[in-house]
């Protein structure tokens, strides 16, 4: 453990550390969105991995095809919305195992679910464009 | 951030050897960790070769041999010999149990002994469970009922009701299964552990306790119970054979049912 020292720096009892600032009431959401987001993705990924499989050699244009139409479409931003949720509920549970400073601990907490947001935003914009090209061409 | 070495205050260097005595015929090597708060210097690790022939069958037994007839200097707790009051846990061979209950002969090569992981040393193999007492404490492991009981008698349980309780009330609190979760190690202070969460969820079932709700507010919390992460270290590890990750799973399904 970090010391010796700590334990003469620190004269509050251990209940009194230990009771802290008291339970977050909160927990069950995130544990439980992590547990459904990694089931819902298992379907998904495979029916992505498998539709990109047969899609194998064929020109740009037949994948823009394929992902504009509209079951295509939805199953894809669902596929990246799961995915990018599940990621960053995921590695926000290894920052909160690591990284031990409040401060730090806030700033790439942020920058997880920032970095998260945005990397999901950028790919539904792609798959919007693929879907709305076709019809706008 | 996360502590991948030792402090240098802890790294562990090589101690003395004790010699088996002569005439020995089964030896077998006993590497035991030695840290005293007096001298100012680095823990290290003592080789003890023993006469297996002079001793009983547990590890225990190789400790107070040593105490006895080798080095009164080796701290450790020991109390009742037979695995119920869990003074003797500490580190054998790699993995956390009771002294008394591990026999020697399960152990292939050199014994090796260390105290309880990832807490504050006393002396040698004497681990500060105060913070985990602490946390024991906080989660109120007593009976919380608002109604009397009757006043000529004790408060009954269904036979139903009392088998809930099996495999919790055996637990003797030796703190084997919370030192052996890296959850624990890595967030001790707001991480309650696998033998305090068990005791919350072994009173969460007791049919008798009307506190249900407020034991579960008390634990709705993303590190005092969330921060398990189920690798089930727990329950490899306990030496009464109980099941602690079940019990947070189970708490973890009560937070999930309450929510409706």
């Amino acid at each position: 453990m970090a010391g010796r020292n700590a334990q003469v720096q620190i004269m509050r009892s251990q209940l009194g550390r230990v009771r802290g600032l008291g339970s977050a009431k909160s927990g069950v959401e995130h544990w439980w969105v992590e547990r459904l987001t990694a089931i819902a993705l298992v379907p998904l990924t495979v029916w992505f991995v498998v539709a990109v499989l047969l899609h194998l050699g064929q020109p740009q244009l037949a994948v823009v095809h394929w992902a504009a139409h509209p079951v295509n479409t939805v199953l894809l931003l669902a596929l990246v919305m799961l995915t990018f949720h599940h990621m960053q509920l995921g590695l926000q549970v290894v920052i909160d195992d690591y990284v031990h400073d409040t401060r730090s601990h806030l700033v790439v907490s942020l920058l997880n679910k920032g970095a998260s947001l945005l990397l999901a935003l950028f790919a539904i914009v792609a798959i919007l464009k693929m879907a709305f090209w076709i019809h706008a061409s | 951030m996360v502590e991948f070495t030792l402090p240098k205050n802890s790294k562990v260097g090589r101690g003395r050897t004790f010699a088996a005595p002569a005439g020995a015929k089964r030896i077998k090597e006993f590497k035991v960790y030695r840290w005293s708060p007096d001298d100012g210097q680095n823990p290290v690790l003592d080789t003890y070769e023993l006469d297996l022939d002079r001793m009983g069958p547990m590890v225990l037994d190789a400790l107070i041999h040593i105490k006895n007839e080798v080095d009164q200097t080796l701290t450790f707790r020991r109390s009742c010999r037979e695995g119920i009051c869990g003074s003797c846990a500490m580190n054998i061979d790699g993995t956390n149990t009771l002294a008394c209950l591990k026999p020697i002969e399960e152990v292939k090569r050199a014994v090796n002994i260390y105290p309880l992981p990832h807490m504050p040393v006393v002396k040698d193999l004497v681990p500060d469970l105060s913070m985990a007492y602490a946390q024991l404490r906080s989660i109120e492991p007593w009976l919380k009922a608002d109604t009397n009981p009757p006043p000529d008698g004790e408060r009954r349980q269904s036979m139903e009701e009392r088998s809930k309780l099996d495999g919790m009330w055996e637990c003797i609190l030796c703190f084997c299964c919370t030192t052996s979760c890296p959850s624990y190690w890595w967030n001790g202070d707001k991480y309650l552990g696998p033998a305090t969460l068990l005791a919350a969820y072994r009173w969460i079932a007791d049919s008798r306790d009307e506190y249900t709700g407020e034991r579960l507010d008390a634990l709705e919390d993303p590190l005092k119970l969330y921060a398990c992460r189920t690798i089930m270290n727990c329950t490899q590890t306990c030496p009464k054979g109980l099941n602690p990750a079940e019990a947070i799973g189970k708490i973890k399904q009560l937070q999930l049912e309450r929510k409706g």
